[in-house]
Parts: C-alpha cells; structure tokens; sequence
C-alpha cells in the first residue's frame, strides 16, 4: 500500500509527517535540526530516500544537509572523503559554500541590485530558500537563495555553482527585495525538456531558460502590479508563488502579491484568473496531481494584513483553471484564524485521491486526502510552518 | 592544548558536548584557533565566519580572560592563558530575543 511522507520546514526546525495511504493517522518525527530555521525540505523522485534540506541561521549561515533514508539521518554533504568520522567516532561534514560567480569567463557578473531604498546594493548571500532536486538524476539539485540567484549542484550537494546567466542577463540593476528579502524561491524543472527551467524572484518576476540555464529572458508580460512605477514593467514584479501540472508542463499558475495569473504558454504572457475570488493577495498556489485545470489558493485578507478574511481559514479551489473559485471549509478553523500560510507552505501528493497538504504560521499543518473537500488537522502545534512538501512513496 | 567553548548550536554541528580542544603549532591567534577548529570539524566551516572572506559573522563574539577580542585584528595573539589552555576562548552567539 502505498504511503505518504509529508515534509515540513519551521522556524525551528523540521519535522516528518508519515501515513499510509488512508491519509487518516499520521505519525509524526522531530524536531530535526532543532532550533534552525528550516526554510525547506524536498525528496528526490529518482530516489526518494534522498532528502535535501536548507538549514540556516542569522548567527551561523547557510548548512544544507541530506539524507539518503528517508530522514532518518542526515549527513552535510561537504563530508570529505575518508574523513567520515571524527574525534571520538563522531562524523564529520562539511558547510557548504555558496558563492557568486564574479568570473567575467562563466558569466556577466553583476554586482548590484536595487536595494528597499532604491539605491544599488551589492549582491549579500543569505539564506537558500528553495531546493528542486532533479526528476532524472539523484545527485543533482537546484537550489535558489536570497540575494535572488539560482546554484546547481551535481555531486549530491557538496558542491554548488552558479547558473550566473540569471543573474547577469541585465535586469538585475531593477530587481529589488520583497519584504521578506530578495529571494529565489520558485524552481519549475520541466519534465518534458531538460534544457527548460522556469524561476520566479520576489520582487523581479518569472523567468525561463529554454537552453539549460545559460541564457533566461523575464516572463511577465501581462502582470500588472500598482506598487511599482510602471506597473506593467518588464521585471519589478512581485511575484509569490509559480505552479505546474507535470503532465501539461507549458500551464503554468502564479499567484503574484495580489492577482492569481495563469499562462497557456510556457509564460510568455499572462492573464488574470482571480475571478470570484474573495481577495486575490496570497502567497501559495499548488495544482492537483491528476486534473491539471483544478488549482488551489489560499486567500489572505491584505499585504497589510497577512492573515484569512474574518478569521476564518479558507482553501479555495477552481476546477475550471481559475476565474471560477469555490470555498473549501470542512474541517478548517471557522473563526480567530490569524494566520498566513507561505509561498511555499503548499504541496500534493499523487495518489488516486490527490491528497492537498498546507502549513501555517501558526505552526498547523492541514491535509485533504479528498483533493480538498474535507480537512483534517496533522500538526498543531509546531513552530511557524516555512514549507510543506510531499512524498508518495510505494 | 587551546580549550575553545562553542554556542549550543554549532555544539551540536560538530557533535560534540562540552568544549572542544585544539593543537595549534605556532602563535595562538583568532585565524590559528578558527584554522584549527574549522579543521577539526569541518562541519562548522562557514559558521563562524564566512566562506569568503572569513570575516567573522556579525551575531558572534570572541571572548576570553572576561575581555572581548571580538574586533581585534585575527592574527593579534590570544591571551597567554588562553594560549596555555588555563582559559578557554568563548565564541558567543549574540542575544536575542525577550
């Protein structure tokens, strides 16, 4: 019988959410890393054994880790050969480095970006927001960061470079941070054509290489945002969240600050799907696993307000591709909600009934094994959910 | 012996429990000591000061002897008794929150 093994990164710490596939008791491990902010956690689909996790900290940087069993244990990939074990048979690891490309051999360096003021800003490492492992390879991964750029690792994480063509294709001088940083945090590998990657940066927008990372043109045309000077700019967007339905990887669907979008060609342009819609801000955005045109929003109320209308908790679904939303309640708080649910707080699981998954800031986490039609409590009272990812495993 | 004293967190990095002791050959400084533990437990490279630059990270103080060497330069020596491992370098995370 098939199980299911739901991922969950938390301002301190990870956690491991496991159920068969009744999706109806679950089972939960942690904290791992505890006390570290853990800004995601993915497995590999090649191997699902494999997990890479972004574990970082404002005293002490960026770490990744990963595990090859399933998260039981984990290793800093940055072991070095033979050195296994420490002092005392402890082991041993190593951080991992990542670092700008300034080489002007592999890249147009760049070395500012716009900055909350509107002065230029050098390029800061910060933290790695989001890791996308390969779909055909277990040693390769993706990692975007904030200051927005996007690294690639092929040795399973020890090592890490650079796709500097992002960052110096030359619009970079006009990116500039979002309230929670400038940040890289939506990585689409497209499972039909390895060459194809889509991004998406708050606040610069969606962009897409079609030649495997070398070259990458913005994808915003027809996103309209009012809180930029010219608010329909070719970058400057703050775009949240960007999904895919594998199965039709030129649909893509965006929720932007405000405004759910959706583009039938690979994001050359954009259009509005908000529709019915109750507020159109949010941050996460996620499509079901087997009917591609039935997406899932979670309305938050204002981006000066980041928590539900009314206090109430509310997943909206659109089975017509958007433009058409019905509300989806059974199970969720019905009042004194107040709460957010993150750009990457979101995923599915692939089996029969797509299962949907969601955490909040309030440290919950809800799941649907009905594709959203009634919700049940995981978690309750876990740290600040950063990100929820899920794996159907045999 | 140099005895260096980790915040709780890079402590349970390196996998260890209570403090950490080091061999340094040679002038016992910031750069010699972080060389060393770095060395030793490679896992807290980047930790305590970054990849590149190795300047050290801001939230993190040096302290010993009950002085703060935190913003001398790296290579100034470290205190005899730290240097002879009667004192222990503390390496303190900033404080946060209420």
């Amino acid at each position: 019988m098939s199980r299911v093994r739901v991922l969950v990164g938390t301002r301190k710490g990870a956690f491991i959410l496991t159920s068969d596939g009744k999706r109806q008791k679950w089972d939960i491990s942690g904290p791992h890393f505890a006390g570290w902010e853990m800004y995601h956690l993915k497995g590999s689909t090649v191997d699902p054994n494999r997990i890479f996790a972004s574990q970082c900290s404002g005293w002490f940087g960026q770490i990744i880790q990963r595990s090859d069993d399933g998260g039981k244990t984990w290793i800093q990939p940055g072991t070095p050969p033979g050195e296994e074990k420490g002092p005392g048979g402890m082991p041993k690891g190593e951080s991992n480095k990542f670092v700008y490309d300034t080489s002007a051999e592999t890249g147009k360096p760049l070395t500012t970006h716009q900055f909350y003021d509107g002065n230029q800003h050098p390029w800061e490492f910060k933290r790695v927001w989001h890791l996308e492992p390969s779909p055909t390879d277990p040693d390769t991964v993706y990692a975007g960061v904030e200051d927005a750029a996007l690294f690639r690792s092929t040795d399973g994480g020890k090592n890490w470079q650079e796709l500097s063509g992002l960052r110096g294709h030359g619009t970079g001088p006009r990116w500039q941070p979002g309230a929670g940083g400038m940040c890289l945090h939506t990585i689409i590998l497209d499972p039909h054509d390895p060459k194809r990657i889509y991004i998406a940066i708050s606040a610069a927008g969606a962009f897409r290489t079609d030649d495997g990372g070398t070259t990458w043109k913005p994808i915003n045309k027809g996103l309209y945002s009012q809180y930029i000077p010219e608010p329909t700019a070719e970058v400057g967007h703050c775009v949240h969240h960007v999904a895919m339905n594998t199965s039709r990887p030129g649909v893509l669907f965006m929720q932007k600050h405000w405004d759910v979008m959706r583009s039938d060609n690979s994001g050359d342009s954009w259009t509005e799907v908000s529709g019915n819609l109750p507020t159109d801000f949010g941050f996460v955005i996620d499509v079901h696993a087997h009917e591609p045109e039935t997406i899932y929003v979670v309305p938050i109320k204002s981006d000066g307000e980041h928590f539900p209308l009314d206090g109430k908790l509310r997943v909206y679904r659109s089975k017509t591709g958007g433009n058409e939303w019905e509300e989806l309640a059974k199970g969720l708080p019905e009042r004194d909600c107040y709460v957010n649910v993150l750009r990457d707080a979101m995923s599915v699981d692939t089996l029969d009934k797509c299962g949907v998954y969601f955490g909040t800031t309030g440290g919950q986490v809800y799941g649907s094994a009905d594709a959203g039609d009634n919700w049940m409590t995981l978690a309750q009272h876990l740290p600040a959910v950063l990100s929820v990812e899920v794996q159907t495993l045999p | 012996m140099i005895r260096v004293v980790l915040p709780g967190h890079l402590r349970t990095l390196a996998h260890v429990s209570s403090e950490v002791q080091l061999e340094i050959v040679g002038p016992v400084t910031q750069r010699s000591v972080l060389d060393a533990l770095e060395a030793q437990y490679p896992m807290l490279r980047g930790t305590i000061r970054d990849h590149v630059t190795q300047e050290r990270r801001p939230f993190l103080r040096f302290f010993a002897c009950e002085e703060d060497y935190s913003l001398e330069p790296p290579d100034t020596p470290l205190p005899d008794a730290v240097a002879s491992g009667k004192e222990p370098l503390l390496i303190i995370g900033a404080i946060a929150g209420g």
